[in-house]
């Protein structure tokens, strides 16, 4: 089982995208961890049918 | 007077709606309201509370929806302007002129030197995002719940491929370099290294490791379904392990899960064994059935942390069977039955951490007390209506049948309260019993909020001639942004017992119902 990505993660800094609810960024900004907040959406609006075109597709 | 608005495309988060919602709905003049997102579900919901029509019937899920039946048309134009008021504030709130990336590949170009993705979009989309994250080298945590069970074993199958943590679906905590992620606490950092299947337990550990002066390497979340479903087969906790092995900053492996699936928890136990450091585990309502060479088992998760604490300073944990603890503890239950009527013999739990309440309900059940719940499945235990409390009855808020369209009891203590009242106008309870869980994530003040509720119910129980008993543990350290103590200080104020564990406060309300004796025993039979 090599693990070597995860122990190399637990010497480094913290670098966080979070994808979701906000208040996950202010809090890890106020612990000094460096955090980028998407503004994620649904893909495609949110319409089913377009979103397994999409992955069909590879995106 | 009906008022529904349709924003196109403007997405908001879950959390922010509900308490926008939440807002809304305290308004003066306002019967119903929903500010939600257009998601089958939630125009389904509308639908079924006659708040559907015109545009928002063809609303996506991308676009917003503000619905409310008010009492006046003023009433109801004053709602769209809190409602306008709260967008606008949320909006300047997330930092105009801050860059939001929509997609992955977007962030990874601002952000390049990422290394971890924080997943918390509704669990229809999760495992999508989840999938690129993992293709581009990034590890994950997933916090979205009703990921489909196939999806994560296909997620945590590529993590394991490629070497990478993918903790979740539903993983509420995790610390990571001594950084809190989602809901968790601040505690010290040290030798210990936790794998966890539980959020609220995971908690619970932490917080009492850093009670008892011990410290925190990394503590790693999995998701409940890690070690109970057989199809998951324990991948994260196996490969946590074998991290913390690896890992020479922790010197002590703790593995905490509810009942795992026998074929599992064996996997599990022969890894602890390979990593040759002193390990602990605990099996949620499963007894200790003695100490297996380097791992030693515990009864409860307080024993949990006292044992990692000691081995991380070379000692052996002693398992103390009376205690000053124990005299005490009969002392104040004497105390808290003197002034109950013959009519109070229940206990009510009402808590929002479902380890938590798991807990305290194997201790019931160990001592002889049938206890009902929304959350157990073996005949003659299941409350017949989650709503409604009879028996001896724990109940667990955070479950989805009173979380659906609502903010979970750990942000928002209104559901509790309600419960509080519900149950202090029951005559026949005689103590109601508390987790409060800080750190982030969670209520700002949330002993503040319940501790109102509490006195009310007190009062109102005196009013009739009885006492209510009300115990409680607070899950949280003082480094916890609410502050422990403050918050311990608001409960004893409002009449509450406040206990340093949660397996201590259900030890206590244990004594308490013992106490009141056999005409409590038969509550099931009632």
């Amino acid at each position: 089982m090599n693990v070597k990505k995860i122990n190399e993660l637990f010497s480094k800094e913290l670098k966080v995208i979070n994808m979701g609810l906000d208040s996950f960024s202010d809090n890890l900004r106020k612990e000094e961890v460096k955090v980028l907040q998407m503004g994620w959406k649904p893909p495609a609006g949110g319409d089913k049918k377009l979103i397994s075109l999409l992955e069909k597709l590879g995106h | 007077m009906k008022k529904i608005l349709v924003r196109k495309n403007a997405y908001y988060d879950s959390v922010f709606l509900m308490l926008a919602t939440k807002v809304l709905k305290q308004r003066p003049g306002i019967r119903e309201a929903v500010v939600a997102m257009g998601t089958e579900v939630n125009l389904a919901l509308l639908k079924e509370i006659g708040l559907l029509s015109g545009e928002a019937e063809s609303a996506m899920p991308n676009d917003l929806i503000i619905a409310m039946e008010a009492e006046t048309g003023d009433a109801a134009e004053e709602g769209c302007r809190t409602a306008e008021e709260i967008l606008k504030k949320k909006s300047h709130g997330g930092g105009e002129g801050e860059y939001r990336p929509v997609s992955l590949e977007g962030a990874l170009s601002i952000c390049p030197e990422a290394n971890l993705v924080v997943i918390s979009v509704p669990g229809l989309y999760a495992a999508r995002e989840a999938r690129k994250a993992l293709n581009r080298g990034l590890h994950v945590m997933i916090f979205s719940d009703h990921v489909p069970v196939e999806e994560e074993v296909e997620l945590k199958e590529m993590a394991l491929q490629r070497g990478l943590l993918m903790m979740g679906p539903d993983c509420g905590t995790a610390i990571l370099n001594g950084k809190p992620l989602c809901f968790a606490n601040v505690v010290r950092r040290g030798p210990i290294g936790l794998v966890a299947a539980s959020g609220s337990g995971l908690q619970e550990v932490c917080c009492c490791i850093d009670r008892m002066g011990g410290g925190i390497s990394q503590a790693i979340g999995t998701g409940g379904r890690d070690l109970q479903d057989l199809r998951v087969g324990g991948r994260m906790t196996l490969m946590g392990i074998e991290a913390l092995k690896q890992d020479p900053a922790t010197r002590v492996i703790v593995v905490l899960s509810k009942p795992p699936a026998e074929e599992v928890a064996a996997a599990v136990l022969s890894k602890l064994k390979e990593t040759g450091k002193p390990c602990v585990a605990h099996f949620l309502g499963r007894k200790p059935s003695g100490d297996l060479g380097s791992i030693w088992f515990s009864g409860n998760m307080e024993e949990a942390a006292a044992t990692a604490v000691a081995l991380s300073k070379g000692e052996q944990y002693q398992r103390k069977r009376s205690s000053l603890l124990e005299a005490e503890m009969e002392k104040a239950a004497d105390h808290e039955v003197k002034h109950m009527t013959p009519e109070q013999r229940y206990v009510r739990g009402i808590f929002s951490g479902g380890t938590l309440a798991t807990e305290a309900m194997a201790l019931f059940e160990e001592e002889g007390f049938g206890i009902l719940s929304n959350v157990r499945k073996e005949p003659g235990r299941v409350l017949q209506s989650p709503h409604r409390s009879e028996g001896h009855a724990i109940v667990d808020m955070g479950d989805d049948v009173f979380t659906l369209g609502r903010p979970h009891p750990m942000i928002d203590s209104s559901l509790r309260e309600e419960r509080i009242a519900v149950e202090a106008a029951d005559p026949e309870t005689a103590l109601v019993l508390l987790d409060v869980v800080l750190g982030y994530g969670a209520h700002e003040d949330p002993c503040g909020a319940l501790a109102e509720s509490l006195s009310r119910a007190k009062a109102q129980v005196a009013g009739r001639g009885g006492y209510l008993s009300v115990i409680a543990s607070i899950t949280g350290t003082e480094k916890d942004f609410q502050n422990k103590a403050e918050q311990k200080k608001k409960l004893e104020a409002a009449g509450c017992l406040v206990m340093p564990s949660n397996h201590q406060a259900s030890l206590l309300a244990v004594h308490v119902m013992r106490r009141l004796g056999s005409r409590a025993h038969s509550g099931l039979s009632r």
